[in-house]
This record gives structure tokens, sequence and C-alpha cells, in this order.
């Protein structure tokens, strides 16, 4: 089977509150980077996967990530195979 | 009542969790380690706290995905009785078996000091031996306590009366919504809270305040 590159980066869902988005806008007002809002941190991964195809990878991704890599109460996912 | 604690790796509460629970119960607990697959035969089974994995990922997401908590997971169904604390209340809210989520403390540092915790749901094998109101000192030390979840959620835990502590008002220390400090699952067996009773029962704790919470798991 090929293997393929997954890369899975995942965001906290709009309305849940990131204190330490904010802690880094505060930082890069204090660095004098004016003018920046709606700082928001998250979570990237690289994962190498086996698959049959491109729709299988993608599949297996999407169990992981709401098995594992996102807790889906607080964070969205979102998946890019090639 | 017959108890048993879960031990992973980086869990470092186990050993005051033990000495309450044999005190309370007058049972000393088994222990079980986190590749076990075959649960000793108990009434309750209780996750201490600490750094499961490191708390690597998320808090207790590691933990939340090992072959014991698949096992606890299914007993947790079956009726049997558990209890997180801390680390362990995060890795039960990962289990699903507890609702929400535990961020980040709001002002982004650790806390580790004494807070009051009122008693909203005295329905619990934990807290049977409590008036519901009661007030009790209660020590917290944590990174990631601060209790999430959807609108939806929260009004249905707020209508079901499934919060258990709450902060008292000016106490909450890590910015958790409504100030929940424990919850209660649905079917009523599964509890999990962030402050540590576990070290407010004995005269050297400086109070013991927490001790009715062990002392009632006997009749519980």
């Amino acid at each position: 089977m090929p293997t393929m590159k997954a890369r899975v980066k995942v965001t906290l869902k709009n309305g849940v509150l990131d204190p330490q988005g904010k802690a880094i806008e505060h930082a890069l007002d204090g660095l004098g980077f004016d003018g920046v809002s709606g700082v928001r941190q998250g979570r990237y991964f690289e994962l190498d996967v086996e698959a049959a195809d491109k729709t299988a990878a993608e599949a297996s991704v999407t169990a992981m990530c709401d098995k594992l890599l996102a807790n889906t109460v607080i964070e969205n996912y979102e998946i890019e195979v090639s | 009542m017959k108890s048993a604690v879960v031990l992973f790796p980086g869990i470092n509460r186990e050993r005051d969790m033990m000495k309450a629970l044999e005190a309370g119960t007058g049972i000393a607990p088994v222990s079980i380690w986190h590749t076990e697959t075959e649960l000793p035969d108990v009434d309750l089974i209780v996750i201490p706290g600490g750094f499961s994995y490191g708390d690597y990922l998320r808090c207790g997401a590691i933990a939340g995905r090992s072959p014991v908590m698949a096992e606890i997971i299914r007993a947790a169904k079956r009726g049997v009785k558990v209890l997180g604390v801390c680390n362990g209340f995060q890795i039960l809210v990962e289990t699903e078996l507890l609702p929400g989520a535990l961020m980040r403390n709001a002002h982004l540092k650790f806390v580790c000091r004494e807070v009051r915790l009122r008693v909203e749901n005295t329905d619990t094998f934990f807290t049977s031996a409590m008036n519901k109101g009661d007030v009790v000192s209660c020590p917290v030390a944590h990174g990631d306590g601060n209790y999430f979840a959807s609108d939806d959620k929260l009004r249905q835990l707020e209508d079901e009366g499934r919060v258990v502590f709450r902060y008292v008002e000016g106490t909450n220390p890590n910015g958790a919504v409504n100030d929940i400090a424990g919850v209660v699952n649905r079917q009523g067996n599964v509890v999990g809270l962030m402050p540590h009773p576990e070290n407010m029962i004995e005269a050297l704790h400086g109070r013991t305040d927490c001790w009715p919470l062990f002392e009632g798991l006997a009749a519980a």
C-alpha cells in the first residue's frame, strides 16, 4: 500500500475562550506589532499513513482525529492528505 | 466497600488516595496497573491525580485511551462506581464518561492552594454523608482545571442537578464556567472533581473538612 502524508490542523471552536491565544496577543502587542487581534492557538500534526488510496487515508485520519488527536468538545480539525 | 486505585505512568497522588480510601472504607484498596485488562472485583475504581503520560497531547488524553480505561468504561456502564480526582477527572472527561472538557486555567498559571467548595448534590456515592450547601475547604493543584461545556450541555447539567461541587464565589481558581469544580454522570455512578479532598482529611492536613466524603464511602 502506498504511504501518504497527512497534515492535521486542530483549532479551538469558535466561542471557546483561548487564554493562551490572548497571552500571545498581548506579547505581540508588547513587541510593537500593532493592530493584531483574534489570536488563537492550535495544534499541527504530520503523519505518514499507509492506505489503499487518498479516500481511505482521509477516512482513517478522520477516525484518528475523532478518537484522539482532537477533543471534539472544544476543538475542530482539518485534514489534508497528499 | 472494596476499592481499587488505577496507576498510570506519571500519576503521583495515588498514595494519599489509597490511604484515604483505606481510612474511609476500612479495607485497603488494591492497585490496578494501566496495562491490565482484567479488573479486580471491586465496588469503586478511583483514578487519582498526577500527570499521566506527562499530560502529552492534552491532559488525560493518552491515559483515556489506554487498555485499562476501556475496561473501566465497560465497568462504569455496568454500574461500578468510578471517582476521578484532578488528573483522574481530566481522564474521565477525555473518555466521555463525564461531559465537558478541562482547559488551561484562565490565568495560565498552575494553582496550588486552598479553595472553598460548596456541595451541591448529595445523591452521589461520594457525597452521601454531606448536606446540600455544606461548604468545605479543599486544596487544588492543577494547571488545567478550567471546566468548559457547551451552552446546551451546561444547561442540561444544571437542570439535572449534576454539578456536585462548586467553587464558592470568589475562590474559583481556574475560570471554570459556572464555578464548576466537580460533576456526576447521568447514571449517577461516575464522579469527577479537580480539587484534592484526600488531602484534607486528617489533623496533619490542617483541617479535616473532606473526611465525611471518605467516611461516607463505607455506607455508600
